[in-house]
């Protein structure tokens, strides 16, 4: 026997009952699109949650003022607040002290209302802090320049601005070297940051940043204080250094130990690595459901397979009595049972390919190459698995029972 | 003494009989009960005989078939199939017996269904791994041989019982088999239909192909060069009705009516 002619002898079982094979199908299409979408749902997400995490840059530590909520140092009858101050940062930029760090962007922040020539722009969040914010905050000046060291020093009354800004104040001019007021000051524009895509609720888009100096003066009042730091390591591999460097220094300034540290350290690349881990743990989490899916369709098969054995009991012994022997029979059932089980499969590849064209729950599916081959090949191991018990029932059948049935 | 041994003449070639089955016995265990379907049955079939196997239900007809053509074993016996001991076979060279020695026709015709004609007849030669040309050109041939050239392409629903009938034997026919068995194959037929089917029998036979028939019906077994009756699982009668070597009964019967037509 010519597998060929074997082959097509199965295609052919398996046409002649167009609506039951396509039904069967229909379940291993189903499993197969539900697992290479799934998982692309998975990898989407995580791909997102990466891309914000890695938008703040990865190799930077956030130290957050939580010493105002509470962590107080109290010492004797003397209360004071735990704050970051200038010698603090100034501590941090010191080679000797801090070697891996490569910067530190003390930062002010506040909200404010932004206004040009009446168009106003409701609550644009402006940050005060040093040239060195930008780099380590992935900012990017599109058009102009950013603010300097020495607007710094000199107090300088300048803004670079975000897209959001830019659009709801600006219509048409060129807000490069325009005035605007933030509050009751009036700051000039020097620069207009490139756009960033949105990392959550809140629009990156919607910034103004200045030297603090100015932000200290104008908006937030006289404070040796900062909000937060922003302190970019050497290089990613060093970050835990640096954290446990910037973390002696604050102990040290503030005459605690650094477990009772009263500020908040928030490491972006722990951060990340909790957060892919999460997404994977996700991801597994919808391959699993789906792959029961998956599992039911292949039920499915392993049903019409019986009914089909059974239905074609006749034309089995019809065969063997004219010399098909057991090997043609199982390789003809099997063969049938693999067509139903690909056929379906390249249907869900082709259903889900389609389907990962949309946004699903919010999120941008991604496929991923290896989910395709993954689920075609479980989708044809789901055939010859569970084709093979029809298919053996069908081949060990005696040809004279076969040929009595009715 | 020497020239004695020297000039003794050589042994005649004796052709081996197709069938030789001695003593065969088959039980089936029916629950508590054991029907004993043949007991003792001894037979040599030889090549180019037409031999009808008659008997009423229940005397062991359909076992007798079943051994013959291989598709189940004696419980106790010797079987030899054209020189092949078939006993101790196992399932995978009891079905390459069956695809090389015999021809199987069955009363329901058994086709596959949703397969041409063609496709049907080239099946068995599929099995024994035969090329496609040739399987066609030969698979053609045969159904020429049932008159059956014009309907290659039609399906077995498309076409009349005696149609399918001759389908069925063109499948029988085409691997060239040792023996061709039919179990009944005029049973669902009206009788122009089975005289038909019979004459292809006949001509078949003339041409030297051994056709082991089973029947209940007496005129069909008229056909046969030998009739075998069995009852309750034996041989009760044994009646050969024309020479091995010659035409079938029939076939020379109608050709001494031609010949007596032409003469007069």
């Amino acid at each position: 026997m010519i597998w060929r002619d074997n082959l097509r002898i199965a295609v052919g079982g398996a046409t002649s009952n167009k609506l039951r094979s396509l039904l069967t199908m229909l379940g291993v299409l189903i499993g197969v699109a539900a697992v290479i979408i799934l998982v692309a749902v998975g990898t989407g997400s995580s791909l997102s949650v990466q891309n914000n995490i890695e938008r703040l840059g990865t190799n930077t530590l956030t130290v957050l003022n939580s010493g105002r909520f509470g962590g107080r140092a109290t010492t004797g009858t003397q209360t004071q607040a735990a704050t970051i101050t200038l010698a603090d940062v100034r501590a941090m930029q010191d080679p000797s002290q801090a070697p891996d760090v490569e910067s530190v962007s003390p930062v002010v922040s506040t909200t404010v209302t932004a206004t040009f020539s009446g168009a106003t722009d409701t609550s644009a969040a402006v940050t005060g802090s040093t040239p060195s914010y930008l780099t380590a905050s992935d900012d990017t000046v599109e058009a102009g320049s950013s603010i300097t060291s020495s607007e710094v020093t000199n107090r300088s009354r300048v803004v670079v601005i975000g897209q959001t800004v830019v659009s709801d104040l600006f219509a048409n001019e060129n807000p490069i070297g325009q005035t605007i007021q933030l509050g009751s000051s009036s700051f000039q524009v020097v620069g207009v940051l490139a756009e960033k895509g949105a990392s959550g609720i809140q629009d990156p888009n919607n910034v103004v940043i200045a030297p603090y100096t100015a932000v200290q003066d104008e908006l937030t009042g006289e404070s040796s204080s900062f909000t937060e730091l922003l302190v970019q390591g050497k290089s990613n591999g060093t970050l835990d250094l640096a954290q446990s460097e910037v973390e002696t220094i604050l102990a040290a300034a503030n005459n605690t130990t650094v477990a009772n540290l009263p500020f908040t350290i928030i490491n972006e690349a722990s951060l990340l690595s909790t957060a892919s881990s999460t997404s994977s743990t996700f991801t597994v989490l919808l391959a699993a459901v789906a792959a029961i899916s998956l599992l039911v369709g292949g039920i499915g098969v392993m049903n019409i397979m019986l009914v089909t054995v059974t239905e074609r009991t006749r034309e089995i012994g019809i065969r063997k009595a004219i010399g098909a022997p057991k090997s043609v029979i199982l390789a003809q059932f099997l063969y049938e049972a693999v067509f139903l089980s690909l056929l379906g499969g390249i249907g869900g590849v082709l259903i889900s390919v389609i389907g990962s064209q949309f946004k699903i729950a919010g999120v941008v599916p991604v496929i991923a190459p290896y989910s395709i081959f993954l689920a075609l090949g479980v989708a044809v191991a789901v055939g010859v698995f569970f084709g093979f018990y029809p298919a053996n029932r069908a081949a060990s059948l005696r040809p004279i029972d076969a040929l009595r049935y009715e | 003494m020497r020239s004695l041994v020297t000039e003794r003449p050589p042994k005649p070639i004796i052709p081996k009989p197709i069938i030789a089955i001695r003593n065969i016995w088959k039980t089936y265990a029916m629950g508590e009960a054991e029907v004993r379907a043949l007991r003792g049955v001894s037979l040599t079939i030889d090549r180019g005989d037409f031999v009808a196997i008659m008997g009423d239900s229940g005397s062991g007809k359909s076992t007798m078939m079943n051994i013959l053509g291989c598709l189940d074993v004696p419980s106790k016996g010797w079987f030899w199939l054209d020189g092949v001991d078939v006993r101790g076979l196992d399932e995978v060279a009891l079905s390459q017996v069956r695809s090389r020695k015999i021809g199987f026709v069955f009363q329901s015709y058994n086709l596959i269904p949703r397969t041409t004609a063609l496709a049907n007849v080239e099946l068995p030669l599929a099995y024994a791994g035969v090329r496609p040309k040739e399987r066609r050109a030969r698979a053609v041939a045969a159904l020429e041989a049932v008159c059956l050239e014009a309907r290659l392409d039609h399906l077995p629903s498309e076409m009349s019982g005696g149609q399918q009938q001759r389908v069925a034997v063109a499948r029988a026919i085409v691997t060239n088999p040792s023996m061709i068995l039919a179990d009944e194959p005029t049973g669902n037929l009206d009788t122009a239909a089975a005289e038909d089917v019979m004459a292809i029998f006949n001509r078949l036979n003339a041409e030297g192909r051994t056709v082991v028939l089973i029947t209940h019906e007496a005129d069909i077994a008229q056909f046969a060069k030998r009739v075998i009756r069995l009852r309750d699982g034996e041989i009760v009668e044994d009646r050969r009705q024309a020479a091995v070597e010659g035409l079938p009964p029939r076939l020379a019967e109608s050709s001494t009516i031609r010949t007596a037509g032409a003469t007069s």
